[in-house]
């Protein structure tokens, strides 16, 4: 393998990176200077979409596509929000972002906004992120000092306050409209789309949610050009009209059972098995792998025999599971039962479902009960079924659900039972030799002992 | 226009409220920065400082008790601990000991999950994903990330005093 030197990394383990000059010695806010001195909101839209950057948040929809559709000659204001809530289990590329470059991120928002000529920008970040919160508030702080930031920036005419907005642990604050209604001050119950945030967000105005990453790639590209960003990747495949192709590089956060859990930077299209082996360390305990989370933990299993597979956006779907998501790799060794694997993730989406749509609420409340209930010795073949009827049935894309959690839930259920099966089955026959077979209704839950 | 006699947020509190207000074009989506001022203060967010948060942003209290009660973050009845420990029990943390270092610090301190010690200093909760898997399994106390823990070096840094400064 080739060696990638860290771009979006490369203030990991500078002493002191993190402040304004030391990201002006290595080159930054140079590039948003020219721009400011010489270019036109529409010439960044122009470079951005060119780059062909996609969004790094999950959904991987094309950035620059995502600005343009904001209402031209809108009389504003327009808003831009960063999205900080990042919740995925296994996922920390932004975290790293935010606390050892911030200004990266900062360079990225204020070129954002003003291609988009967003004049507020919010930065939503998690609550349990209070580290980045300092980094992120005192970076902003050496901003507004430094011209970067407020009215008139640099005598451009152009004005940006990006403002940071702190959210309270939960998981669907992370989809757009979730993180839009609770920065208006209400529950992060997702909107009905359309109409999409670009017509009317936050406060019913025009408005851009943006990943933390995706805001550093804007700035490297601004600072390293289009050609050098799409000189990485995967280039669209040329038989698909509809590929976008995966270019740039990319966050890879690995953890679980791996000797070097950590966040690696590597050009989008790593296989699986070369993150785990050339940055991981390989599988912890000299043990084998078994399955692996390719992009955090909504985006389903790879079984070891898929470690092959390309982690760009097209990838991960030729196994079966939802995308590449985050790029969060979580391994899991030998020794890990499936039942608790997909127990643990029920519980995860059991307990972050925000109620609103019934399918979800129910169905992800549901499957944890009856993952309880094999876990307890309890199951019973039909309960795969069920589970399996539950992970078709719940989701947007079955068209039963508001937004894309109750999908987050079901890939994991679906890729466990479906490429474990045999394993599912043996652990309910065996823990459960008088019942397994048993497909009645289940007696009253408190018979069964299992909740 | 708080109602006298019943405010239990202070004026500082309001101060860092209205601190906030030029941020937002509305004054509801001060709802949340509200309470978390509240809560940073009061260890918990009593129904008396939702009524006085609605007076101040111009909402009913039924508003802001909604919004509230959709985040499990905020207590409402009592206090949480001075330390407020969230214990990740996410699947990379769960692949490294998550659950069972959850479990020993209750069963250590005598309390079961979200419930505070009688002496008011600790409050042990599970957390999903904190985002800090490279060093699962881990616990954020207050402001402070604790790091690959065992479940002795998660007593003996619990037992800590930990400042709260965001």
């Amino acid at each position: 393998m080739t060696p990638f030197k860290p771009v979006l990394l490369e203030a990991v383990g500078v002493p002191e990176g993190y402040t304004l000059a030391s990201y002006r010695s290595r080159g930054g806010y140079a590039p948003l200077e020219k721009i400011l001195r010489e270019k036109q909101p529409l010439d960044v839209v122009e470079m951005v979409k060119s780059s062909g950057l996609r969004g790094r948040g999950g959904a991987g929809f094309s950035t620059g596509l995502k600005w343009t559709f904001l209402p031209k000659d809108h009389p504003g204001p327009i808003y831009l929000c960063v999205n900080a809530d990042e919740s995925e289990p296994g996922t920390f590329n932004n975290r790293l972002l935010m606390e050892d470059d911030p200004h990266q991120v900062i360079e990225g928002i204020i070129l954002s906004s003003f291609a988009t000529r967003a004049t507020t920008a919010y930065i939503y970040v998690r609550y349990e992120y209070p580290e980045s919160w300092k980094r992120l508030q005192a970076a902003i702080d050496e901003c507004y000092a430094a011209g970067l930031l407020g009215k008139n920036i640099l005598g451009s005419g152009f004005s940006l306050d990006i403002y940071l907005h702190r959210g309270a642990a939960a998981y669907i604050c992370g989809e757009e409209t979730g993180l839009i209604e609770s920065l208006e001050g209400k529950r992060a119950w997702p909107r009905i789309k359309p109409p999409f945030p670009a017509i009317e967000g936050v406060f019913r105005k025009p408005t851009v949610v943006n990943n933390i990453e995706t805001m550093a790639c804007v700035a490297q590209i601004a600072r390293r050009g289009v050609e050098w960003f799409k000189s990485i990747g995967v280039p669209a495949n040329p038989n698909n009209p509809r590929d976008p192709g995966s270019y740039g590089p990319k966050l890879y956060c690995l953890s679980g059972h791996v000797e070097k859990p950590g966040c690696y930077e590597a050009p989008l299209g790593i296989t699986l098995r070369e993150l785990v082996d050339h940055y991981g360390g390989g599988v912890w305990k000299g043990r084998k792998a078994k399955a692996a989370i390719p992009g955090g933990i909504s985006m389903g299993l790879f079984t070891e025999a898929e470690f092959d597979t390309p982690l760009d956006f097209a990838g991960p779907g030729r196994v079966g599971c939802l995308g590449l998501g985050t790029a969060a790799v979580v391994v899991l060794d030998e020794t890990v039962r499936m039942v608790d694997f997909l127990y643990n993730s029920c519980r995860f989406f059991a307990h972050e479902s925000c109620g609103q749509c019934t399918p979800c609420r129910e169905g992800t409340s549901w499957s944890l009960r009856m993952l309880e209930r094999i876990r307890a010795g309890k199951g019973r073949l039909k309960d795969l079924d069920l589970l399996l009827e539950l992970g078709n049935t719940m989701g947007m894309m079955p068209g039963s659900t508001i937004c894309g959690l109750a999908d987050g839930a079901a890939w994991p259920i679906k890729n466990a039972i479906n490429k474990f099966r045999d394993e599912f089955e043996d652990t309910i026959k065996r823990t459960n030799p008088e019942g397994w077979m048993v497909t009645d209704p289940v007696p009253a839950l408190a018979i069964v002992g299992a909740h | 226009m708080i109602a006298q006699g019943r405010r239990v947020i202070t004026a500082e509190m309001v101060a860092a409220i209205e601190a906030l207000a030029p941020r937002y074009p509305n004054r509801r989506a001060l709802v949340l920065p509200a309470l978390h001022i509240v809560n940073r203060e009061l260890l918990h967010v009593p129904l008396d400082a939702v009524v006085d948060i609605a007076a101040l942003l111009g909402l009913a209290p039924a508003e802001v008790q909604d919004t509230l009660t959709f985040y499990e973050f905020f207590h409402q009845k009592k206090p949480h601990g001075k330390v407020r420990a969230f214990v990740c029990r996410s699947i990379a943390c769960a692949l490294r000991g998550g659950d069972e270092l959850l479990e020993h610090l209750c069963h250590a301190k005598g309390i079961r999950p979200y419930e505070t010690t009688p002496d008011g200093e600790l409050t042990i909760e599970p957390a999903e994903c904190l985002g800090a898997c490279d060093f699962a399994p881990c616990i954020l106390a207050n402001d402070d990330l604790l790091k690959n823990l065992t479940p002795e070096a998660a007593e003996i840094e619990l037992a800590k005093p930990r400042a709260r400064a965001t």
